[in-house]
């Protein structure tokens, strides 16, 4: 691991005091064990939605309120927060998540992933593989995988109640019949520890391999919808695929511009108005990481 | 010979109205019954009750499934139910709107229930599909278009197609022909004989045309106002009918 | 770094706070808007704020509405945001509105309803004409001195006297449905009877449970009343225009205050904490029976903090038209629909979710740009060779396989 000299953007920042007028992460007590409560039952019945009596927080419902009120009800003083939206640490929704909690908590927080012990998330899971002991929160718009098939929710969890995913696999076969391939990018469904279909939220299919067997605690939290759902720590996770048309991933023409990865997932980045495109990781502490490591190496060498 | 299905004193009621009274009638795998009477004499209502579509207030129905094990249908749990309905059973619609999605093609009509059972290699779903379609005279070249720009005949027969996939023991039709032109119903009946026989099924099959039961029906029950007045081997009932009112469908039906 | 994507920081948020701050603040020159001149002066904007907001404080919601630059639905964003501070310490004992001190009651019904009809302060029959004196500021308008209204007396509701006569439903909770098990497993069949009278069973709490489809009316009237004013309003013109039509006639709303009281189990009796101002109305509908049910009038109730008699309204036709399900009419029309209404009444979901579509959504649309660029070059590749379609199908999946292994 490199070092890092203090207050570069890599490094822990030392924790802020908390806002005062505010119970520690927002929520009072009583709301934070019912939503524990949801979670626990989530890991009980991994992939299984769990419905909860969401809570309208500071943020609008659809920017994350599942996954703050989820992070807000695990928190504790001794975190270490980390929070990405499209992979990165510095767009403007991860900011304004992260300053929330620093606000209402007054935890430490990172931008390194192997230093967090909670990571919120949007659309992306890090390069980095997780350990054990990280709790990994993902932000859920839509919990229901098969809304577009079913839209009655009623119907929808009788079909879960009796594992009636054949709809679900129609839908495939339709793909697969009209484009020749599955022509699903992201949200690509999975199959949890082989029994209950589940959305991962708007990751792309690329991340999806990551899930499976995964160290960490995984929890989703859908707010709007007001759902919670979980996969424990190693725990078969499985994208819905064919025998003969097998589940894969997308991969890039290029290495990443800035730090040559070529195992990573990228950003297409328009330059110019004459078409100029460039591809970047999305994970930006991966690809931070990578540049100091070579940079760091390169010094040596030099 | 073990019957299939033994439905003993069913009663259905809505509020007053006794749509099925105190039905009972055994059904011996290979068998074809056709049940007969005008509308409102509670013959589809009989189906539904059979096949568990609406809940029915008194009697039994009981099935011997593919182990031999008996099955009392109306307490038997709703996902064995729903399971047994997808595999060994089958229901024909006289709408074809209601037995096929309409929104996908005839292949995954045909594959969706043994993507259902667990099916998950694409090609054997399409040699089978394709294989159905052959059954049932449709065109290969049709697998990827939806039912929706097939006739009226080709939807029935795909809705067979689509059934019969999982190779079911028992198959209740509702007006299978109904709104089907002369000489559409002919062909669909031909197919319907050959089927039964080569595949060795048993149907229930419920219409108002005593010319379907005549070609299809090994035996017979006629209904009216919710009970059966009639009943026994379809050449013998229709050439002799005992009840008066058996006497008027058999008179009033003309005879090609 | 050659280039920098485009990410924000947390001093573009500072700023973008400090602009909206400015901007909303206008022209300093213009005497600042006091809380109680929005309170005085804005009553009908404070009392939607309220009732969305779900959170009955007159100055809250004005500190929300000075707060949102005006913006109704965001000022009922932050009191509802801020109530999720709260805990909840009691519930109160169901209103009793028979005993409301009414500033405004009608009945279209019955000419002369027991209790007298009172117009109150209404727009509904004045000139919708500009005025432009009120343009210029110190006006004064005095109240004209009306006859002395004994607010000591109870006010009968008029359906009560259709109910005396059998030929209107009693209220009900409907159906059984999941939605009222509660955590305790409880089941509620909790329903408004406006007459300050416990059911005997608690009511759902859609604050506290997660809404689950089926549900009963306890549940589908507090979605209601707190749902947006413009949605209820536009599926209660709905069902008028024929998309699951009622009937309905206006069988009562009253305005007024009404007393809010609590019972602490450790007093042992009831405290009146509050007098609050609601909007009630009792709709009377139209039913033509059924096997089991004699023809008869139902009824549609609608209930809303402040002077809110459009929303109170169109609620009250919403609530007769979920009722659909449970009296076996057909369900014909969006506002029958039990989980589309639900589902889609409230404006703090709404507002979040259509204008979540803000937030960089560039990993997805990567993911679906590469799928894109895919089935095109598929789609290249196939119809650059003339055979016979079915062979070239073929080809297709052949290629996918390929692509995909």
């Amino acid at each position: 691991m490199t070092s890092s000299s203090p207050g570069s953007p890599g490094s822990p920042a030392p924790p802020p005091i908390p806002e005062p007028g505010f119970n520690f992460a927002y929520l009072d007590e009583q709301t934070k064990r019912a939503i524990r409560r949801a979670i626990l039952k989530g890991v009980a019945i991994p992939g299984h939605q769990i419905p909860f009596s969401s809570r309208e927080m500071p943020m609008s419902y659809g920017w994350g309120t599942g996954g703050i009120q989820v992070t807000a009800s695990v928190i504790g003083q001794d975190d270490t927060l980390k929070v990405i939206d499209q992979g990165a640490d510095d767009t403007t929704n991860a900011v304004n998540i992260r300053r929330f909690f620093k606000k209402v908590c007054g935890v430490a927080t990172t931008e390194k992933t192997e230093e967090a012990t909670l990571i919120q998330t949007r659309h992306r899971i890090p390069e980095k593989p997780l350990k054990a002991g990280q709790v990994f929160v993902y932000q859920v718009p839509m919990p229901e995988p098969l809304y577009f098939i079913e839209p009655s929710r009623t119907e929808a969890n009788k079909m879960h109640a009796l594992e009636e995913y054949g709809p679900m696999y129609v839908k495939l076969y339709e793909d697969i019949t009209k484009f020749g391939r599955i022509s699903l990018a992201y949200d690509y469904p999975v199959m949890v520890n082989g029994r209950h279909l589940m959305n991962p939220s708007p990751i792309p299919r690329f991340d999806n391999p990551k899930m499976d067997m995964n160290p960490a605690l995984q929890l989703f939290g859908a707010g709007r919808e007001k759902r919670i759902y979980a996969i424990p720590p190693y725990t078969q996770v499985k994208s819905l695929d064919f025998e003969d048309h097998p589940f894969s991933v997308e991969n890039w023409e290029h290495p990443c511009e800035f730090c040559g990865a070529t195992d990573s997932y990228l950003d297409e980045v328009v330059i110019d108005d004459q078409g100029g495109r460039m591809w970047i990781c999305s994970d930006t502490d991966y690809c931070e990481q990578r540049q100091r490591e070579q940079s760091g190496s390169a010094q040596k060498l030099g | 010979m073990q019957p299939l299905l033994t439905v003993n004193n069913l009663s259905k009621y809505y509020g007053d109205l006794k749509a099925c009274d105190r039905i009972s009638f055994t059904l011996y795998p290979g068998q074809v019954l056709g049940i007969i009477g005008e509308s409102g004499s509670g013959k589809s209502t009989l189906l539904d009750s059979i096949a568990g579509h609406v809940p029915f207030e008194n009697g039994i129905v009981e099935y011997c499934d593919r182990d031999n094990n008996p099955i009392d249908l109306r307490t038997l749990p709703e996902p064995r139910r729903r399971k047994l309905m997808k595999t060994e059973w089958g229901f024909v619609r006289q709408n074809p709107r209601d037995g096929l999605r309409m929104t996908v093609t005839a292949g995954a009509n045909i594959g969706e229930r043994l993507l259902d059972v667990g099916e998950r290699h694409y090609g054997n779903i399409r040699t089978e599909a394709l294989e159905w379609l052959s059954e049932v005279e449709i065109p290969h070249g049709r697998i990827d278009d939806f039912p929706s720009t097939f006739s009226g005949g080709m939807q029935q027969r795909l809705q067979l197609a689509r059934i019969l996939v999982t190779r079911p023991r028992i198959v209740l039709m509702d007006e299978p022909t109904g709104g089907l032109d002369v000489s559409v119903q002919a062909r669909l009946l031909d197919l319907m004989r050959s089927l039964v026989r080569t595949l060795h099924l048993s149907v229930i099959l419920v219409t108002h045309d005593i010319g379907v039961v005549r070609l299809l029906a090994h035996r017979l029950m006629v209904m009216q106002n919710g009970q059966v007045v009639e009943s026994g081997l379809t050449d013998q009932v229709l050439d002799d009918p005992h009840h008066p009112y058996t006497q008027q469908l058999v008179n009033a039906t003309l005879i090609p | 770094m050659p280039y920098v994507a485009v990410k924000g920081g947390e001093q573009a948020i500072r700023n973008a706070e400090a602009l909206l701050k400015a901007k909303r603040r206008g022209d300093a020159d213009v005497p600042e808007l006091s809380l109680e001149q929005i309170k005085q002066q804005m009553q009908l904007a404070v009392n939607r704020v309220m009732a969305e907001g779900s959170l009955y404080d007159p100055d809250l919601a004005a500190l929300a509405i000075k707060q949102s630059w005006g913006d109704l639905v965001e000022a009922a964003f932050l009191l509802r945001a801020y109530r999720t501070t709260l805990p909840r310490l009691y519930y109160s004992e169901p209103l009793d509105t028979s005993e409301m001190a009414i500033q405004r009651r009608i009945s279209a019904i019955f000419k002369e309803a027991p209790g007298g009809q009172k117009l109150g302060p209404t727009f509904d029959y004045i000139h919708r004409l500009l005025d432009f004196k009120l343009a210029a500021e110190d006006n004064t308008f005095p109240a004209p001195i009306s006859e002395e209204y004994d607010t000591a007396e109870a006010t009968p509701r008029v359906a009560h006297m259709l109910e005396q006569e059998g030929l209107v439903m009693p209220p009900s909770n409907g159906a059984q449905g999941n939605g009222s098990q509660t955590e305790s497993g409880m089941v509620g069949t909790a329903h408004p009877t406006g007459d300050g009278q416990r059911s005997g069973v608690e009511p759902f709490d859609i604050t506290r449970q997660s809404l689950n489809t089926p549900t009963n009316r306890d549940a589908r009237l507090q979605n209601l009343a707190r749902g947006d004013e413009g949605f209820l309003l536009s599926m209660a013109y709905s069902t008028q225009r024929g998309y699951g039509k009622n009937h309905p006639f206006a069988g009562e709303i009253r305005v007024g205050e009404v007393e809010v009281s609590i019972f602490p189990e450790e007093l042992g009796f009831e405290i009146a904490i509050a007098d609050i101002t609601v909007t009630e109305v009792q709709m009377v509908n139209q039913f033509k029976g059924n096997k089991e049910i004699p023809p008869q009038f139902t009824q549609g109730y609608g209930l809303t903090f402040g002077y809110n008699e459009r929303k109170a309204m169109a609620m009250a036709l919403v609530d007769r038209a979920l009722q659909a399900k449970d009296l076996g009419e057909s369900l014909d029309g969006p506002a029958q629909d039990e989980e589309f209404v639900l589902y889609h009444s409230d404006n703090i979901e709404a507002q979040g979710f259509v204008q979540h579509l803000k937030l960089p959504h560039y990993i997805d649309f990567q993911a679906e740009l590469n799928l894109i660029r895919k089935l095109r070059s598929d789609y290249e590749h196939n119809n650059s060779q003339p055979e016979a379609s079915e062979k070239s199908k073929k080809e297709r999946s052949t290629a996918a396989k390929e692509a995909t292994s």
